[in-house]
């Protein structure tokens, strides 16, 4: 039988049929399932420190990660090397989960429909590197050129292609070529000898290198980055207590990311450890919201054409006009609780099994124009820029991270104010939104969720957003 | 692979980067063999056994580098990362401090630091299974308000390292881990708490009892049932040990010399000032047999030692890698330290505090009233203004004892008050992992509630 005629195939001589023995060995104890994860990805980076490219990195990684289902029980093994002794190994280990007779495979691997979400002319892994190092310069450049007051720029530009390839003992052989780009921006600014603030910006997508330009210029992350450390030069203490929080348009979604996304996950669901277990219809958010996880979206940092398990992404509609709709599933949990996958399991690499975690997840526009929101607000503060968040998703509370803020008085937006964490409870948190504006942005492409010490490129985005109430954690 | 095959590698690496031109060289080679197992509600959830390795390669070409790594260790797997860390070189400018450690300085400390333990490798599947099930059955039993689980893990790892430059320095040791777990869920009503409990140990007879992981496990999630938000008002804070330590971690951040030459930490020019209260000493010791932060070496071939970061409350010393120290006029403190590959960064060993003489109890009852913090999440901690906010649950603290749960909450202030702000330093220093503290009280912070 011919090689296959993607990447493995072509560099390893993998053919269908090594891909129905390693199932069938990992089936040879029983089991329901089984799968194979074959991955090989390069990367490259490059930084800028002091004006200068101090370093550069390349390199690739690749292994198969064997998982066998049998009911609530998950073998894996995994290895790096891909010779077939080594792969048959690893799957005598994960078959071990199951005892019993073999269990038969489905023969003749059949492929899904085939689409396309992120067509890139030349991957940036295969563009001149002096093109990629331009990026930095052009950034540190721009940064410094912003304002004097900028002193130290540090701008890290990364690339990778990850290549995978997944067979399934039902029958199933999806395979997909990942590319990834991003570039951030790290700028430090100081007002004579007093205390250096700090601006980060950055972006990037499953893109070439094309998407550097206009908005996504080093030239514009580099004066975001800028003139956010300049901004909180003059920033005053952050207010402590319960007060009206607006949130800006795109990257400020990180709270449905932290509010709702993660209580969402299936897997915590299937064991009702979720604050949100069991809430299917109930009402978790004021009528205005609507909360989507979308994995399709062309380009998009969190959007695959397949997921790790080898199933199409899709739109999950999360939470409907307030009304919690759904969760986001894997295989796994979609078997255990008879439905299917939502096309939700995702893994960092063949070193790890799959688990439902999100992909770009956004709040769809309202009706609300921005400006009017800020004007309805008395006094309460309005954010436009996080670090990271965190959940304990079974208590519900989360906190994330404001690193660029401002006071609303009387209806002005007024002083930049320093960072603060705000913190609310997942299920209750959003029905105290009481306006949704019409700006609805996604964010420029730099997230990455944890979970169970497993990482993943995610999005987020949201419209300007109106809290009634939330604990804001400053000093004042 | 054998350690001695490893070695072997790492010197071929070496060996080819300097016949294709490179001015110095060093590899790192990691190697990690991991066992786990999770049981939740008494079965079975996942096992999991798979090895594997990789390789790091930095190139010097005069005052230009680059890096490169690969999983593939074979002779061409390492002849194209060779290549691909030359090429790479080209597109780097010259940074006149880049370099290796001086010869001189390469070496390593002698005799056993009991890093590796041979009972990890010889733990049987059954017996990760059998610990995990026990931690958790204790858990769920110790209480009917315990109604969940989100499970119970057992893990055991084995792993080598090498490293090989080219002015002559090839170090490799080995060493093991196994970790226990358990994280249960309280239910009242319907409010849910879990919490957990974890042990960490080099040897697997160094673990705590399954059943006493279950039972701290347990005692944990039950305490936070009932939890309540409260006033917006200014307190003593006093942090447990396992919260504790993430106050060492920023300052430990701070006190970098990467921090220090980017004029990015609130502790700049602050060497032999005091930035803290009298009692306050904080040491990094990557030397003590056994500990999680030992190692016979840094990531760049220096001999690890015992730095005194802080001593009574005045700052001592930063901790250097080869790099920073250059760029600020020392020598560095064998604090290098990176995954496989690039130029080093600054980590440290095991980073703690020496404890005080008062006992927990003795603390609250000092306190009178404030927060007991056991639990802090988010990022909110900015080690460049030392301004610090982040999410809290714990124990409200009345008439100088632990009373009742709250969470929703904040704890902020700034990191330079904070230190000189420290009240109390408890004698419940105990080591696990790699940053250590005892119970500490730090008062005037702002709590954001209701």
């Amino acid at each position: 039988m011919s090689s296959l005629s993607n990447l493995f195939g072509q560099k390893f001589g993998l053919t269908e049929r090594d891909l129905e023995r390693y199932l069938a060995e990992a089936l040879s104890k029983g089991g329901d399932y089984a799968d194979l994860y074959f991955e090989y990805l390069a990367t490259s980076s490059i930084s800028l420190d002091e004006s200068l490219v101090k370093s550069a990195t390349q390199g690739v990684s690749l292994g198969v990660g064997i998982r066998v289902l049998s009911g609530e029980r998950t073998g894996y093994a995994y290895s790096d090397d891909l010779s077939p002794d080594r792969i048959l190994k690893a799957a005598r280990t994960a078959a071990c989960i199951a005892s019993g007779p073999a269990t038969e495979i489905v023969h003749g691997l059949k492929s899904g429909e085939k689409r396309d979400l992120y067509p890139v002319g030349v991957l940036a892994g295969d563009t001149p590197l002096e093109e990629r190092v331009k990026l930095v310069k052009r950034a540190d450049a721009a940064a410094r050129a912003h304002d004097s007051r900028v002193f130290q720029v540090q701008a890290i530009y990364a690339d990778s292609v990850r290549h995978v390839l997944v067979a399934t003992s039902d029958g199933r052989l999806s395979t997909d070529v990942q590319p990834m780009a991003r570039l951030n921006v790290a700028a430090l600014a100081r007002e004579g000898e007093g205390v250096p603030q700090r601006g980060y910006a950055g972006g990037g997508g499953r893109v070439g290198l094309e998407f550097f330009t206009g908005a996504h210029s080093p030239e514009a992350f580099a004066e975001d980055a800028a003139r956010q450390a300049i901004v909180q030069l003059h920033a005053i203490d952050a207010p402590a207590g319960e007060m009206t929080v607006v949130l800006g348009p795109g990257w400020p979604g990180i709270l449905l990311h932290e509010a709702v996304g993660h209580g969402l996950e299936a897997d915590f669901n299937r064991k009702g450890v979720s604050a949100f277990s069991g809430r299917v219809g109930q009402q978790v958010a004021s009528p205005l919201c609507t909360v989507v996880d979308d994995g399709t979206i062309a380009h998009r940092r969190g959007s695959l054409n397949v997921d790790d398990e080898g199933e199409p992404t899709q739109q999950n509609v999360l939470i409907e006009n307030g009304i919690l709709r759904g969760y986001l599933t894997d295989k796994l949990s979609a078997r255990l609780s008879g439905g299917v996958s939502t096309g939700s399991g995702r893994r960092e690499n063949y070193q790890h099994y799959p688990m439902p975690r999100m992909t770009n997840t956004f709040m769809l526009a309202g009706e609300s124009d921005p400006e009017e929101i800020i004007k309805t607000v008395k006094n309460g503060i309005y954010c436009t820029n996080f670090g990271g968040g965190q959940v304990d998703i079974t208590s519900g509370n989360f906190v994330f991270s404001a690193s660029e803020s401002f006071l609303i008085e009387d209806g002005k937006i007024t002083s930049p104010v320093r960072g603060a964490t705000l913190i609310g409870n997942g299920p209750e948190a959003l029905k105290h939104v009481s306006m949704v504006g019409n700006d609805l942005k996604l964010d420029l492409g730099i997230g990455v969720c944890g979970k169970e010490g497993q990482s993943v490129p995610v999005g987020v985005g949201m419209p300007t957003i109106k809290i009634d109430h939330m604990t804001v954690g400053g000093t004042r | 692979m054998s350690e001695a095959i490893l070695r072997d590698v790492a010197s071929l690496a070496i060996r080819l980067a300097a016949e294709r031109g490179a001015t110095d060289a060093e590899c790192t080679i990691a190697e990690g063999d991991e066992f786990s197992a999770t049981v939740r509600l008494g079965e079975v959830e996942t096992l999991k056994e798979a090895g594997s390795r990789a390789a790091g390669l930095r190139v010097l070409i005069g005052k230009r580098q680059g890096s490169s790594y690969t999983s593939d260790l074979t002779d061409e797997g390492v002849s194209q990362m060779v290549d691909a860390a030359i090429a790479i070189a080209r597109i780097t400018e010259e940074d006149p401090f880049a370099g290796l450690p001086e010869r001189e300085e390469l070496g390593q400390i002698d005799g056993d630091l009991k890093l590796a333990e041979a009972d990890v490798a010889q733990v049987e599947a059954s017996a990760r299974i059998d610990a995990a099930k026990r931690a958790e059955a204790t858990a769920l039993g110790a209480d009917p308000r315990i109604t969940n689980s989100e499970g119970a893990g057992c893990e055991t790892y084995t792993g080598c390292r090498v490293f090989a430059n080219s002015r002559g320095f090839l170090g490799s040791y080995s060493s093991t881990t196994a970790s226990l777990s358990v994280t249960p869920v309280a239910r009242e009503g319907e409010q849910m708490e879990r919490d957990y409990w974890h042990s960490i140990s080099r040897s697997w007879a160094g673990l705590e009892s399954p059943e006493d992981v279950g039972r701290k496990a347990a005692a944990r999630a039950l305490r936070r049932l009932g939890a309540r938000k409260i006033e917006t008002c200014k307190a003593t804070v006093v942090f447990e040990p396992r919260v504790a330590k993430s106050i060492l971690g920023h300052i430990f951040e701070a006190v970098t010399g990467e921090a220090i030459y980017r004029k990015s930490s609130f502790l700049l020019d602050k060497l032999n000032e005091k930035i803290a209260v009298d009692g306050l000493t904080l040491i990094d010791d990557a030397t003590m047999p056994g500990f999680f932060g030992t190692s016979p070496f840094d990531d760049e071939g220096v001999p690890s030692r015992r730095t005194v970061i802080v001593e009574n409350g005045v700052l001592k010393n930063y901790l250097y890698n080869t790099y920073s120290a250059r760029k600020l006029g020392a020598k560095t403190t064998g604090n290098g330290s990176r995954g496989l590959t690039g130029a080093a960064g600054i980590g440290h060993g095991t980073l703690f505090i020496e404890p005080g003489t008062k006992t927990p109890e003795e603390i609250y009852a000092a306190v009178g009233t404030g927060l007991y913090v056991t639990e802090l999440i988010g990022f909110g901690v900015n080690t460049v203004t030392g301004d610090y906010s982040r999410g809290a649950a714990g124990l409200w603290i009345e008439d100088g004892k632990l009373s009742y749960p709250v969470a929703e909450i904040t704890i902020a202030g700034n990191l330079s008050d904070m230190l000189k702000n420290i009240i109390h330093i408890g004698s419940d220093l105990e080591f696990r992992g790699s940053t250590c503290a005892p119970t500490i009280a730090i008062s005037d912070m702002t709590i954001s509630g209701k």
